[in-house]
């Protein structure tokens, strides 16, 4: 057991965080110890609760001490923080990807000035992120994955050249309409159901017959989410906005903040409050396989390395999206484990071109040539993440895609099978694009006297890439009864009902 | 009149405000079709709470106000927070509509050509 | 003509102005204070004392506020008001819950001091919102100087 009284931190600490270095930001030194400290005990915050919770447990603590369920009105009052198995799953994930990204800015960061804005609203993104996992309103939720986005528009920005500025602009309008649509969303269910609370909401809709303005309902949520997910109908922003940030930032953005504000917000969405109806399965395996496929072939025939791995993450996300869409058990656990492996591949290989960047100077691959004598830490490490990408076996995503394509053969999607088939084999040739040009073949003249990048740099890539190798350890039933099935069980437990 | 119609017209203007985004040029005027969409939205926010001789939900010492007159007070808290977030996001889009105009010399979109394809 | 004429707008708005602030400034107090008791509150009092800074900027010109209140200062309180609010909020979490009103449990109506820390969560996020609302006002005029200035 462990006390739920600790749950606030988990956005506390990264505003405190935020906020002492836009205090103290004249001291040296100070952002970056505050950085890495506020993401670093989130980490370990999120691997306490995975340790002391049991597998069903589901922690509520209730803000301003409201009391939870109130006996005359019916409804639960005030603010909820929930905390169940897939929270506990995103928020390690999240955490960890943050405190790694963190510990690499320390060294990268120094190309640009203003280090503290950096670390002032790296750390705000994460107070959102986080928010958005623990929170059990939906309102709130609302509020949260603002905040999670006002900072990314900034962190996008960052550079304030004119690509960036430019991809900010395009991003900002987009993210800004998808939240006005998942406001009015959330207005709509509100006026419905009279309450916020998600749990509450659930056992309303389950209850009645659903009018017919729910459709309404589930597009305006399938849209807003869809958009801040980058699914393919709505993916426009991102492959300007994800290239455009600093790289620490790109990996925050492509490894976490499109799965916490996208996938996450409509698995609780439509699973949770409306027990995932036969209509949104089938909606989310369109845009998963019509995600897939968009993403892995415009992604063909970029030459910009980070622009690459930037629609290499929409068709990652269609993955996700399919293992959703399908809904049996097995395609819940092949989803979320490629959710994790994603993350964790995506962040490394932007971290590389990062890296890449930060000792050679350009992010084209046809500029580059024979890096992996010159930087042997960051060729290995981007080779574990491409391999893991592209799904080769024994790495992490090759599993995550295998149960994928079992559950859809499984579900009788031969079809869909298929075609993630088809694009597997698809991302291996964009992937090997990457390794080719960049690492193998040979050096040019120009990149003789580079050298190997920072050492806090090399760790959280030596760090990122072991996790890519061993990362199918997760599927032995030790590891999976206590990481992945608990995620699996709260969403299969909100199944059931539907329109 | 119908009752429906308020609810209708909050829609238009939302309708409005995204034709602004998706057919105008000048970035300003894109600004302004967020402004006009997030107002729309706010409004149906604030609509929810109607009823019809209602009272705002704050107890006064010189008159009786019963409880079942009053209106549900929570969208009114939810609308101040989703303006707080408006201003937020309106003053980050126009500080970019003046970086970038400071870059290019212009406020047409089609004339900002880095980022294509 | 003194030197002062020479930039912002007419000897009228001047003069009205400078009748104004004072009160605009106590109204935004007063707005903050009973923010508990009528409709208003931090929020709402932060944007009045901000317009009233921003009203001195566009009465006298370039950077009559700014000398009061300079932006690097804007950004320390905005800081401030934040750190002060969350502060509020973890010490809630020793009595019995984060945002846990710990002083007055039981507000009495009508009355100034009473509500708990919800006065002073309305000054917090006065200053918070006050001192950034001017820091983005100083920042646009900054922004728009620096890129004139360019050209």
């Amino acid at each position: 057991m462990i006390s739920a009284g600790i749950v606030p931190l988990f956005v506390a600490i990264p505003l405190a965080g935020a906020f002492l270095i836009a205090l103290f930001k004249k001291i040296k030194g100070i952002p970056d110890i505050f950085g890495v400290f506020a993401s670093g005990s989130m980490f370990i915050l999120s691997i306490l609760f995975l340790l002391k919770m049991e597998i069903t447990q589901r922690i509520v603590y209730n803000i301003g001490n409201w009391g939870g369920f109130n006996e005359v009105l019916g409804k639960i009052v005030g603010i909820q923080l929930v905390i169940d198995g897939l929270t506990i799953f995103m928020l390690l994930i999240v955490n960890f990807v943050a405190f790694i990204v963190a510990v690499y800015s320390v060294n990268y960061m120094t190309r640009y000035t203003q280090k503290w804005q950096f670390y002032c609203l790296f750390l705000l993104m994460l107070a959102g992120m986080n928010g958005v996992l623990i929170t059990g309103d939906l309102f709130n939720l609302f509020v949260f994955v603002e905040i999670a986005s006002l900072a990314s528009y900034a962190l996008v920005a960052f550079g304030t050249e004119k690509r960036e500025l430019e991809a900010s602009f395009k991003y900002a309008v987009m993210g800004g309409v998808a939240s006005l649509l998942i406001l009015m969303g959330v207005v709509f269910l509100y006026s419905y159901t009279g309450t916020l609370n998600m749990a509450n909401m659930a056992e309303i809709m389950s209850g009645s017959e659903q009018p017919a303005l729910i459709y309404l309902v589930f597009g305006l949520f399938l849209t807003g989410f869809g958009l801040k997910a980058a699914m393919v109908p709505f993916h426009a922003w991102l492959p300007d906005a994800h290239p455009s940030a600093p790289a620490p930032i790109s990996a925050m953005l492509s490894g976490v903040l499109i799965k916490t504000l996208g996938v996450y917000a409509i698995a609780r969405v439509f699973f949770t409050i409306f027990g995932f109806p036969h209509q949104i399965s089938i909606i989310l395996m369109t845009l998963g396989a019509m995600s897939m496929g968009v993403g892995a072939l415009v992604a063909l025939r970029q030459w910009d390395m980070k622009r690459l791995l930037a629609y290499s993450s929409i068709s990652q996300i269609g993955y996700i999206m399919l293992g959703l869409g399908i809904g049996t058990p097995l395609g819940i656990l092949g989803a979320l484990f490629h959710l994790f492996n994603h993350s964790i591949f995506k962040s490394l290989l932007f971290l590389d071109s990062g890296a890449v960047e930060y000792a050679a100077g350009t992010r084209d691959l046809k500029e580059m040539g024979g890096l992996s004598r010159k930087l042997p830490v960051t060729s290995g490490s981007t080779l574990a993440g491409a391999m893991s990408l592209a799904g080769i076996p024994p790495f992490a995503g090759f599993w995550s895609k295998l149960i994928i394509i079992i559950a859809a053969v499984e579900a009788n999607h031969m079809k869909l099978a298929a075609w993630a088939v088809l694009m597997s084999i698809v991302t291996i040739a964009y992937i090997l694009k990457v390794t080719r040009f960049a690492f193998l073949g040979a050096l040019k003249d120009r990149f003789v006297n580079i050298k190997e990048v920072p050492v806090l740099m090399r760790i959280s890539l030596v760090l990122l890439a072991l996790i890519c190798i061993f990362g199918g350890l997760l599927l032995i039933p030790e590891a999976r009864a206590a990481f992945l099935e608990p995620a699996v069980r709260v969403l299969i437990s909100g199944m059931g009902g539907g329109v | 009149m119908n009752a429906y119609m308020p609810y209708v017209l909050c829609m238009i203007l939302f309708s409005i405000g995204i034709y602004a985004i998706l057919s105008k040029r000048n970035i300003i005027k894109i600004i302004l079709g967020v402004v006009i969409a997030e107002y729309a939205v706010n409004l149906f926010l604030v609509l929810v709470a109607y009823k019809v001789g209602g009272r705002s939900a704050i107890f006064s010492e010189t008159q009786v106000i019963l409880p079942e007159s009053m209106v549900d007070p929570l969208p009114h808290a939810l609308v101040l927070t989703s303006i707080v977030i408006g201003l937020a996001t309106t003053a980050f889009l126009i500080a970019l509509a003046i970086r970038l105009y400071g870059k290019y010399g212009t406020f047409d979109i089609t004339r900002m050509r880095e980022l294509r394809g | 003509m003194s030197k002062e004429h020479d930039r912002g707008m007419s000897v009228i708005v001047k003069t009205v102005t400078r009748l104004t602030v004072g009160l605009i400034l106590l109204y935004g107090i007063y707005i903050i204070l009973h923010g508990h008791l009528t409709p208003g509150g931090g929020f709402a009092g932060g944007v009045i004392i901000a317009l009233a800074f921003i009203n001195l900027d566009l009465a006298f010109g370039g950077s009559a506020a700014a000398k009061i209140f300079s932006k690097r200062n804007t950004g320390l309180v905005e800081a401030l008001g934040a750190v002060m609010f969350l502060t509020l909020a973890l010490l809630g979490m020793k009595y019995g819950g984060f945002f846990d009103n710990f002083l007055h449990p039981d507000g009495n109506p009508g009355q100034l001091v009473s509500a708990g820390i919800i006065p002073l969560e309305n000054i917090a996020i006065s200053l918070k919102v006050g001192a950034g609302l001017f820091g983005i006002f100083l920042t646009l005029i900054v922004l728009q100087k620096f890129e004139s200035e360019k050209k």
